[in-house]
């Protein structure tokens, strides 16, 4: 590790800050009712989809310790929870981890 | 300067049942914990999510400074995995701008956007007046950005009583949040195709190129939800 910490990190902040200022620059000459609006917003939930997916089906840390089929069990029953708590974001998020520990000690 | 009745309404976002906190929490939790094993000082993991705060960059800030990557590499690096952050932004600032409000507000505040603030975001704009959306905005990104914060130094200082099984769990937590998220937003053609396609697309290009397949992926299938959307009418 070469590189002053403070450094690295003011390097990443502003690599991160470079995409939030461009988009704000572009987004003062869109109208929300234009089509490159909707467009924009296809594109934001799309690749937001893309990026869930590869973080659960090729994750890079710790979840990869843990095998497909506990993880495939794990989100449809946490989608399910979902369903059944009538939209509540609590329940699953908390059951979701419950049920990966058990099913990653006893599978 | 900014509206405390609206900032305090977004503020409380964090509550109720569709809380973004645990969420948030676990997973700068598994950070903090992360930038401590690095060789990071209490004061360098506060000061990196309070800058960055976007964890997926803050991940391949970590995986390359142990490979001891150069700062144009960092910089690269995460410049593309965090690139995400720019259809959102522009998908987001054009529901907040107004006339009346002033410009440093939105250069400030897009520093708030991350996947949770922006679909709480998205799911609650409707219910508030344009001018007041960016005090509302304002509200929500102080509250994620906080929990954040305090997240990363409970991560710092409870490190060493985070084993394995606990990290792993800790792990699935974001993700199932998102995902639920994700179907609650499914509300339109549009939408529900993009999560559809990005859903299969962005693991399939994976295959061709781990490093490009969120964008490449996300490109084509937000660009097809797009069409076939103005085709039946949104």
């Amino acid at each position: 590790m070469g590189n002053n910490i403070l450094v690295v990190i003011i390097v990443t902040s502003l690599a991160t800050y470079l995409s939030r200022f461009l988009g704000v620059v572009s987004a003062e000459k869109i109208k929300e009712t234009s089509k490159i609006f909707r467009w924009f917003n296809c594109l934001a939930y799309s690749t937001l989809a893309a990026l869930i997916a590869r973080i659960v089906i090729f994750p890079s840390g710790t979840l990869s310790e843990v095998d497909y089929l506990v993880r495939f069990i794990v989100v449809i029953l946490s989608i399910v929870i979902f369903f059944l708590t009538k939209k509540n974001l609590v329940y699953p998020t908390l059951f979701s981890a419950m049920i990966l520990s058990l099913l990653n000690v006893y599978l | 300067m900014v509206d405390t009745e609206y900032f305090l309404k977004g503020f409380k976002s964090i509550k109720g049942v569709g809380s973004p906190a645990i969420a948030l929490g676990a997973s700068f939790i598994a950070i903090g914990a992360l930038l401590k094993n690095l060789g990071f000082s209490i004061q360098e993991s506060i000061f990196s999510t309070f800058l960055t705060y976007a964890l997926p960059g803050s991940l391949v800030m970590a995986e390359s400074m142990l490979i001891g990557a150069s700062l144009i590499n960092i910089f690269l690096a995460v410049w593309l995995v965090n690139a995400r952050l720019y259809p959102m932004t522009v998908a987001l600032m054009p529901l907040l701008i107004h006339e009346n409000q002033p410009r440093w507000k939105y250069y400030l505040s897009c520093h708030f956007i991350a996947v949770s603030s922006w679909l709480i975001m998205k799911d609650n704009y409707e219910n508030i007046e344009k001018e007041n959306r960016i005090d509302f905005w304002i509200g929500i990104g102080t509250a994620t950005w906080s929990v954040a914060i305090v997240s990363t130094v409970i991560g710092y200082v409870v490190s060493d009583f985070l084993n394995k099984d606990i990290l792993i769990g800790l792990s699935i937590i974001n993700p199932i949040y998102f995902i639920c998220m994700m179907i609650g937003a499914m509300k339109t053609i549009q939408i529900s195709l993009s999560v559809a396609l990005g859903t299969i697309l962005g693991p399939v290009f994976y295959f061709l190129s781990p490093e490009w397949c969120i964008l490449f992926g996300g490109f084509i299938a937000g660009t097809i939800a797009f069409l076939i959307g103005e085709k039946n009418g949104k």
